[in-house]
């Protein structure tokens, strides 16, 4: 691609459930502050792929890896990695919407607290701080004690992001965070990752390609386990140079 | 079996002719035939059976409940009893004539002692002392009520910790075999006899624990607790450890993807969010314990000593119902205070048993609502 160095590195990425494979060979450079979306039918293994680059793999039983993940140029499947430092620096937004059953303040300060911050000063601070990004702010900043499940889905979609931005991190992985959202939903939850993208690197899985069209500056297609295809976005979509993604993007199969 | 699948299959046929013939006639189309409401007779009477079972199982709990309160209400209701107990306080007082007067006053002071109100029982039940068979019986409950508490005191604060514990590990951090080991041998441990709790308790516990702690008294309340936790551990465990791993998991996953540690998670995320769920358990466990009657009945020494020293002797309400039921007069003073414990007893499990499907039902749901 462009630029120094990819911020997220696979080489030669294998992942087997068992005995079965799910991720053949995969090899991909990931730009900094850019979004990157990765699309496919399903069981493609794009799931599975964003998953391992935060190790939220390691939680499945007889899971195996080959080949390296590299962040920032260091493996992340190296014995010597912290897991749980790893994970605060790739932050995680899943499918559907997971706020803990606590108030809107207590979801965004639990990753902080958990890091040990007690100071109710800088706690609030990171919490407003954190809602503000998420584009949450003015919705909730008067009931900030109501809980995270009280809110619309997409309001809790944003407060998972809040949340995640909480911690901090450098790379944000989006696990279809829209597809269970209404359009209007989708369409807040886009143009904020469009915003996000100035200070974070965002890996995003969709079903939904008009969305990879929209939000995103490179497009990785997954077909059976295998990166097919991987370029910007705009090329992709226009000019595919695999004939597998021409029929996948014209709507032929998947 | 065989005769009602043929019964069903012959009624379906008939009746699929008669629509049929019907819907002809009537409409003239196969559409309408089609619609029309049919008679299963197999499912009509397998649903019947269902209910039929159902009501039956709810009114023996409701007949066991009239029972057992009807026993007990004499004490309350019957004025011919408030005056025998209102003779009986007579007695006291002057103790030598007894015999001749209780006999001839039983019936006829039912007029006379009208107005007592059953206060001689009353004050009777609320003594410290009970000596149900003597020449004075005294029905003081409260040793009895003591004696229970302390028992269920000791068991609970001792099983609670244990189960609580266990189930955590077996939810958040053992490996899967380790559940799949832990789990089913811990529930075996809630079917084990009773008996056989009691009896190690009275015979190797018991010696153990005197040795061990010097105790004054080889069988007492603090033995009969413990013995007693070893059947309420897996009530506590086995309902907790589901409340844990109903948790949804993409909460967890959540708090794993923010960097929590397991220990973090289990203690911020799924302890909090099964709270209820830990509640009822632990309410489960103390209607275990109170209603709990052979265990205590061997191991605590059955003495109705009224102290709140936990390592004397006790008796508790159950065992009392269980040592005495059998000897007893049908029908007396003392048989109605037996049913009026068992009124008791029956009240506070089943309230505790009415606030933990309360928690669990409500509760829990509730809070996992759009998750």
């Amino acid at each position: 691609m462009e630029k120094d160095y990819p911020k997220i590195q696979t080489v030669g990425l294998s992942l087997f459930y068992g005995t079965k494979q799910a991720l053949h060979n995969v090899s991909i450079k990931i730009p900094s502050h850019h979004v990157t979306a990765l699309i496919g039918p399903s069981g493609c293994g794009k799931s599975t792929f964003l998953r391992s680059l935060n190790r939220m793999n390691d939680l499945i039983e007889d899971v195996r890896i080959e080949g390296k993940v590299e962040i920032d140029q260091i493996d992340i499947y190296n014995g010597s990695i912290d897991v749980v430092e790893l994970r605060k620096k790739v932050g995680m937004i899943f499918q559907k919407s997971n706020p803990f059953p606590k108030s809107i303040y207590d979801n965004v300060a639990y990753g902080p607290r958990i890091n040990g911050i007690k100071d109710k000063r800088i706690l609030d601070d990171i919490v407003e701080r954190s809602l503000r990004r998420a584009a949450l702010w003015d919705e909730v900043k008067d009931d900030l004690k109501k809980s995270g499940l009280a809110l619309s889905g997409g309001q809790q979609q944003r407060l998972c992001i809040a949340r995640a931005l909480a911690v901090d991190p450098e790379i944000l992985l989006m696990d279809e965070p829209a597809s269970a959202l209404d359009p209007i939903a989708t369409s807040k939850i886009e143009e904020l990752i469009y915003e996000l993208k100035e200070n974070y690197t965002i890996v995003i899985v969709t079903h939904n390609m008009q969305q990879a069209a929209r939000v995103s500056d490179f497009t990785a297609f997954f077909y059976l386990g295998e990166l097919i295809e991987f370029d910007e976005t705009k090329r992709l979509f226009t000019s595919p140079a695999k004939k597998q993604t021409e029929d996948y993007i014209t709507g032929r199969f998947g | 079996m065989n005769a009602l699948g043929s019964v069903e299959t012959s009624e379906n046929r008939q009746t699929e002719i008669n629509s049929h013939n019907i819907g002809e006639k009537k409409y003239g189309g196969n559409t309408r035939s089609l619609l029309r409401k049919r008679f299963r007779i197999g499912e009509f009477l397998v649903e019947k059976f269902i209910t039929v079972v159902a009501l039956i199982s709810f009114v023996m709990i409701i007949l066991i409940f009239v029972f057992v309160f009807r026993e007990a209400s004499p004490i309350f209701l019957s004025k011919e009893q408030d005056a025998s107990m209102v003779i009986e306080e007579e007695q006291e007082t002057y103790g030598e004539i007894d015999g001749t007067l209780r006999v001839t006053t039983s019936g006829k002071s039912s007029l006379e002692t009208s107005g007592g109100e059953g206060k001689g029982t009353l004050k009777n039940l609320i003594g410290t002392t009970w000596q149900p068979i003597s020449e004075q019986p005294k029905y003081g409950l409260l040793p009895l009520i003591v004696g229970s508490f302390k028992v269920t005191i000791v068991a609970v604060l001792f099983a609670t910790p244990i189960a609580l514990l266990a189930a955590l590990f077996t939810a958040m951090f053992a490996p899967k075999w380790a559940k799949e080991v832990l789990k089913p041998s811990i529930e075996i441990l809630a079917g084990f006899p009773s008996v056989v709790i009691g009896f190690f308790a009275l015979i190797v516990m018991a010696t153990v624990f005197q040795n061990f702690f010097g105790f004054e008294y080889r069988l007492n309340a603090f033995l009969g607790g413990i013995a007693l936790s070893l059947a309420v551990i897996p009530i506590i465990f086995t309902v907790t450890e589901d409340s844990l791993s109903r948790v949804p998991k993409v909460l967890t996953e959540a708090s794993f993807a923010l960097g929590a540690t397991k220990w973090q998670t289990a203690i911020f995320v799924v302890f909090p969010a099964a709270t209820p769920g830990i509640f009822a358990a632990i309410l489960l466990g103390i209607g275990r314990a109170f209603g709990e009657t052979m265990i205590v009945m061997m191991a605590t020494g059955n003495a109705a000593i009224f102290s709140v020293n936990f390592f004397e002797p006790v008796r508790t309400m159950s065992a009392t119902i269980g040592a005495e039921m059998a000897e007893v007069i049908f029908g007396d003073t003392h048989y109605n205070i037996l049913f009026l414990i068992g009124s008791i007893l029956f009240i506070f499990t089943f309230t505790l048993n009415a606030i933990a499907e309360v928690f669990i039902r409500q509760r829990l749901m509730k809070r996992f609502q759009g998750l």
